[in-house]
């Protein structure tokens, strides 16, 4: 089994995009990491895409939410990372979507997909179509 | 509104108490625009007076004029629009939020006052605000939005500024992007760059304001804030399409720039919580204004539509939690 985990802030802007991709329709399950410290703590079993929003920022530094951080510093959640998408807006000028870069190289993982904000229709039809195909492929590399 | 006609702020002062935050979206914000100041003295727009000369006459009369629409809205939005919505404040915190967004508004029309200072003639820059003042449709933008922010709704007043923050800006900030996208006037593009980092903050934030405001309405009413929404944003996307006319016409750019303002105008809408409007194609900014805005959107982000033959079996590498402390 395969599936995605993202992270969404009380904008819901993340959450609306992994919605809108109807994953459950592709046989992938979602799941979402938890906003507050109190929340329990996500811990994953299968091989996952991460999907992040940039904090955005002039810098590099609290880009990636902490609430992301906290769930890769699980090293058996990092173990089953398989890639990451992250999401951004272009006006942060060169840390757009740089979450996505930070993951991609802490994790040694493919940075698969960036878009802004929601994502338009055109990214969701991206995504979706480029996530099938991802799985499919992954599912025959032997363990 | 008062009795007297003037705005009302508050009804009454409670002290603020930042250890209880009941909107944690409130202290994340904060703490990214007051980490996000700056004042333009810090940047050396004296260094673009050489480029400034290689511009022609109509280039300069442009650039001028582009800016000195900018600071028209920059006041609006910082002397009455980001002002008109503390009364609307759900907590205190919301309250200094939106004091810090008047603040670094007003700095922002003080930014272009520092650009023309250094650049230009007193006589150039004269002229230019009277074009300003006279120019059919930048009244006409300016009027739209003032409109609402004086009127009843509170929602309402929250579109309009997000529509403004995430969109009217963007006949402007094209200019400043395409010089610089052609090595020219690079550190007052550098200025605009801090302002346009700014305005994303401020549009993400109100935008986000309105979708809590909408929660607690019934479905009627959401519907027809929705409609009301792309009403105004359809007034004001003909009117600024009019605009854009009158500024590039002359330099042969306006198509380029509609494609800046849909692909904003897109933005706008996601920062309400509503889907893009425009489809892709009617929004495909030219790369090097994309790259003049943001260095990284340029690059190919999308693994999915490679041939996959460069691809990567995932491997964590080994890490310490130090690491992680980013």
């Amino acid at each position: 089994m395969a599936s995605v985990v993202y992270f969404s802030s009380a904008s819901e802007n993340t959450h609306r995009f992994v919605e809108r991709l109807r994953l459950a329709d592709l046989g992938l399950s979602v799941h979402r990491i938890p906003l507050r410290p109190t929340d329990e703590h996500l811990r994953v079993e299968e091989p996952y895409v991460l999907v992040v929003p940039t904090y955005g920022s002039g810098s590099e530094g609290g880009a990636v939410p902490r609430q992301v951080v906290k769930f890769l510093n699980d090293a058996h959640n990092r173990s089953l990372i398989r890639g990451v998408i992250a999401a951004g807006n272009t006006n942060f000028g060169s840390t757009y979507c740089v979450a996505g870069d930070i993951i991609a190289a802490k994790c040694d993982v493919p940075y698969l997909y960036a878009f802004e904000l929601l994502g338009t229709a055109e990214d969701v039809r991206r995504v979706r179509d480029g996530m099938g195909r991802f799985w499919q492929r992954q599912s025959r590399i032997p363990a | 509104m008062s009795p007297t006609g003037k705005l009302k702020l508050i009804d009454r002062v409670q002290a603020i108490n930042w250890n209880r935050v009941p909107d944690e979206k409130d202290a994340e914000v904060w703490d990214r625009l007051t980490g996000n100041f700056w004042l333009p003295e810090k940047v050396p727009v004296s260094n673009d007076i050489p480029s400034w000369h290689t511009l022609t006459e109509e280039e300069k009369t442009l650039t001028m004029r582009v800016f000195t629409g900018l600071t028209l809205l920059d006041t609006i939005q910082g002397t009455v629009g980001a002002v008109s919505l503390i009364p609307d404040a759900i907590t205190p915190h919301e309250e200094a939020v939106y004091t810090n967004i008047a603040f670094m508004e007003s700095v922002h029309a003080k930014s272009y006052s520092s650009i023309f200072s250094t650049l230009c003639s007193t006589q150039d820059i004269d002229e230019a605000f009277r074009w300003s003042e006279e120019n059919e449709n930048l009244q006409r933008k300016a009027e739209i939005v003032m409109k609402y922010y004086k009127g009843d709704s509170p929602l309402k007043r929250k579109v309009a500024s997000t529509l403004l923050e995430s969109f009217l800006f963007y006949s402007g900030f094209y200019l400043p992007m395409y010089w610089s996208s052609r090595a020219k006037l690079t550190n007052t593009a550098d200025v605009i760059r801090l302002i346009i980092r700014d305005e994303a903050v401020h549009g993400y934030y109100i935008g986000y304001k309105y979708q809590k405001g909408l929660e607690k309405l019934s479905e009627a009413e959401r519907d027809e804030l929705k409609g009301y929404t792309f009403e105004l944003l359809f007034e004001l996307y003909d009117n600024e399409v009019q605009y854009t006319e009158d500024l590039y016409d002359g330099v042969g750019l306006t198509e380029d720039v509609k494609k800046f303002l849909r692909y904003n105008a897109n933005k706008a809408l996601m920062n309400l919580g509503y889907e893009a409007l425009f489809p892709k194609d009617e929004t495909d900014v030219n790369p090097a204004i994309l790259s003049a805005l943001s260095p990284n959107a340029d690059e190919n982000h999308d693994f999915f539509s490679g041939s996959g033959s460069s691809y990567v079996i995932g491997k964590a590498v080994h890490t310490e939690d130090d690491d992680w402390d980013f």
